[in-house]
């Protein structure tokens, strides 16, 4: 290998090749979906194997080059993703599977733009509403009782045992109390939201202000600092891991927390109303395309607080690159 | 147990040992050093809190109620409010009564027994958590050794779980139940799909854990990929594994209880929430939550004594 070949290929043509012959099988599926038959299945597993094939040749990529290793680091699910697609609408379409069992992704993706308002006001109801406000108030809570109950060993003995083990609970049974005590709209479902995200960030926000080391605890106390100062300069910032992954946590919490909390009342607004409602109507393509949005919407999610946490705590060992 | 800070404190001072007891009077120590105790004062705390908070959120109801029969004095008050029949807040021995009463005096196959409807949730979350334990084992040994499949499923694995999947069990649901799948099943299906993620990704993490002078130790006995998997990787990766077991079990409970809202009246715990919540019958909804909670606490608990089973016959720390 020379040092200026970026790639240590063993055989760079295989995978272009698998690349082509993938695009041409695929096209040709396409092509064959509504006649069916021994044709058109043979296409669809020729696409499968090429693509399998292409996603492999990539996978074993060997290269030193930074960017290029991300590049193929990020292809290779993308490619497999799209693959999944592409099969899942070559098999609905080609088999003629009801749309009520499963919806091809066009179908999803047609429902998705049309109704654009519909989702946009869902997501207005539930996300901007309901899950930002608890998951800031839970959140928020968590941390502040955190602080407190880290004063007192009683409390922290006493108080992190309970907290463990009601974070394995299923909290979000609490939904139709919630719902019978702060109505139909979005309050009940906040209030859900804090106390689904008010343990996990209780607990690892205690655990976390433990996490300094006995070195640098004693250093802070041979400067003479108080316990505001150690607190703000020492133990808060090695805290900050445990935090952050309780953030990351919370977030897909308090989306389950609020959507489900829709399934027990709602007004007709809100993304678990539109998928109780849209089910009741067999309205699958609708359900998916919310399914849809709640999975960006987790997703992003995660990507922000990852995003935050880089910035955060970029001294910690597991962010180096 | 970690040792108790302020004994630690105390001996980092000049001085600070003399007159220092040591273990005499252990008991006593232990006692406002341990956890019971402060776990028990906790307790107690909420018990009177929520005694207190009961009064104050049943207040305004229950002395409507009373002061249209007649006169009322503030003892006859209190202890109404500790005693409605479909209180905001009901009072913890209203709900222990409750459950005393749906358990022990009604026949266990009745639909009106609370064991009936926990052992409904509890079948389908065992068998979705014992199907999804497996698949996830055999997935996480797929990507062990698969490089590609590594590269393009583990990434999908990691995003999939920062999606609320939840929000698709009712949908799951009603579509096996249109052609023809209902049941203990469609449930099912739900549990697998929520413990088998945590699983996998605890096991991957598991089986990696060895580090490079043990897998090099492997390779000098001459032991192939197999023999390194079952006396390596496999006793390596048990820690990981039940921790995310544990995680996945109380996952299972949670997606079997949601599955169980959109079914209507083939029982189970999530279907007593429903009904209370229609019918406004607040004692019953607590009463299917303390259930669920006290489930989830033993199927966790159970996880965990089967961990330190195994644990113990590897030879491992406890």
């Amino acid at each position: 290998m020379s040092v200026a070949e970026p790639f240590a290929i063993r055989r760079p043509f295989s995978v272009g090749m698998a690349a082509i012959l993938a695009l041409v099988c695929g096209f040709a599926a396409f092509q064959l979906v509504e006649s069916g038959g021994t044709l058109f299945a043979s296409a669809t597993v020729l696409f499968w194997l090429f693509s399998w094939r292409l996603t492999a040749g990539l996978a074993n990529l060997e290269t030193r080059q930074r960017a290029l290793a991300f590049v193929r680091d990020l292809a290779v699910p993308a490619i497999f993703g799209a693959t999944l697609i592409v099969l899942w609408e070559l098999i609905v379409r080609g088999l003629k599977v009801p749309p009520i069992l499963l919806p091809p992704p066009s179908e999803i993706a047609a429902t998705f733009v049309a109704s654009g308002h519909i989702l946009w006001a869902d997501f207005v109801q539930t996300v901007l509403k309901a899950v930002l406000a608890g998951y800031v108030l839970g959140c928020g809570a968590g941390f502040l009782v955190a602080l407190i109950v880290d004063r007192s060993p009683f409390l922290r003995r006493g108080l992190l045992p309970i907290g463990n083990l009601v974070s394995a609970l299923p909290i979000v049974g609490v939904a139709p109390i919630m719902v019978m005590w702060f109505g139909f709209d979005w309050p009940s479902k906040a209030a859900v939201v804090i106390v689904m995200t008010f343990f996990p960030m209780l607990v690892n926000t205690v655990a976390g202000l433990s996490a300094a080391g006995a070195m640098e605890r004693d250093l802070m106390r041979t400067y003479g600092a108080s316990h505001g100062q150690s607190l703000m300069k020492l133990r808060l910032p090695a805290a900050m891991p445990f935090v952050f992954n309780a953030l990351k946590i919370n977030t897909t919490l308090a989306l389950i927390g609020a959507i489900v909390a829709e399934f027990f009342g709602t007004p007709i607004v809100g993304m678990g109303f539109r998928i109780s409602a849209e089910i009741g109507r067999m309205n699958t393509p609708m359900v998916w395309a919310e399914i849809t949005v709640a999975a960006l919407v987790g997703s992003l999610a995660y990507g922000l607080v990852a995003l935050l946490e880089r910035r955060v705590t970029f001294w910690h060992p597991s962010m180096r690159r | 147990m970690q040792p108790s800070r302020t004994a630690n404190a105390l001996l980092a001072e000049p001085g600070a040992a003399i007159g220092y007891r040591g273990p005499v009077r252990r008991f006593a120590r232990r006692a406002v050093e341990g956890r019971a105790f402060p776990v028990a004062v906790v307790c107690a705390v909420i018990l009177v809190v929520w005694y207190l908070a009961a009064i104050f959120m049943n207040w305004q109801t229950e002395t409507e109620k009373l002061a249209r029969a007649g006169d009322y004095t503030t003892g006859q008050a209190i202890s109404a409010t500790w005693s409605a029949e479909r209180p905001v807040l009901p009072a913890p021995h209203q709900i222990v009564a409750e459950i005393y009463k749906t358990t022990v005096d009604v026949r266990p196959t009745s639909p009106r027994s609370l064991l009936f409807h926990a052992w409904v949730t509890l079948s389908s979350t065992f068998l979705g958590f014992v199907i999804g334990s497996a698949l996830g084992m055999v997935l996480a040994i797929g990507i062990l050794y698969s490089r590609t499949l590594d590269k393009s499923l583990m990434p999908w694995i990691i995003t999939s779980q920062t999606i609320p999947i939840l929000a698709i069990a009712p949908m799951i649901i009603v579509v096996l139940n249109s052609i023809g799948v209902s049941g203990l099943l469609p449930k099912a299906f739900i549990s697998t799909y929520l413990s088998f993620f945590p699983v996998t990704v605890g096991m991957v993490k598991g089986l990696r854990s060895p580090d490079r002078m043990l897998v090099d130790l492997m390779r000098t006995y001459s032991a192939g990929p197999l023999k390194t998997l079952l006396k390596l990787r496999l006793p390596a990766s048990m820690p990981f594994l039940f921790t995310s077991m544990k995680i996945a079990i109380a996952a299972a409970l949670v997606g079997a209880i949601v599955g169980e809202l959109p079914t209507g009246a083939q029982g189970g715990l999530g279907t007593r929430l429903l009904a209370g919540s229609y019918y406004g019958q607040t004692i019953q909804i607590w009463s299917a939550l303390i259930t669920a909670a006290v489930m989830a606490g033993v199927l966790v608990w159970a996880v965990g004594l089967v961990e330190r089973a195994v644990l113990a016959r590897s030879g491992g720390r406890l």
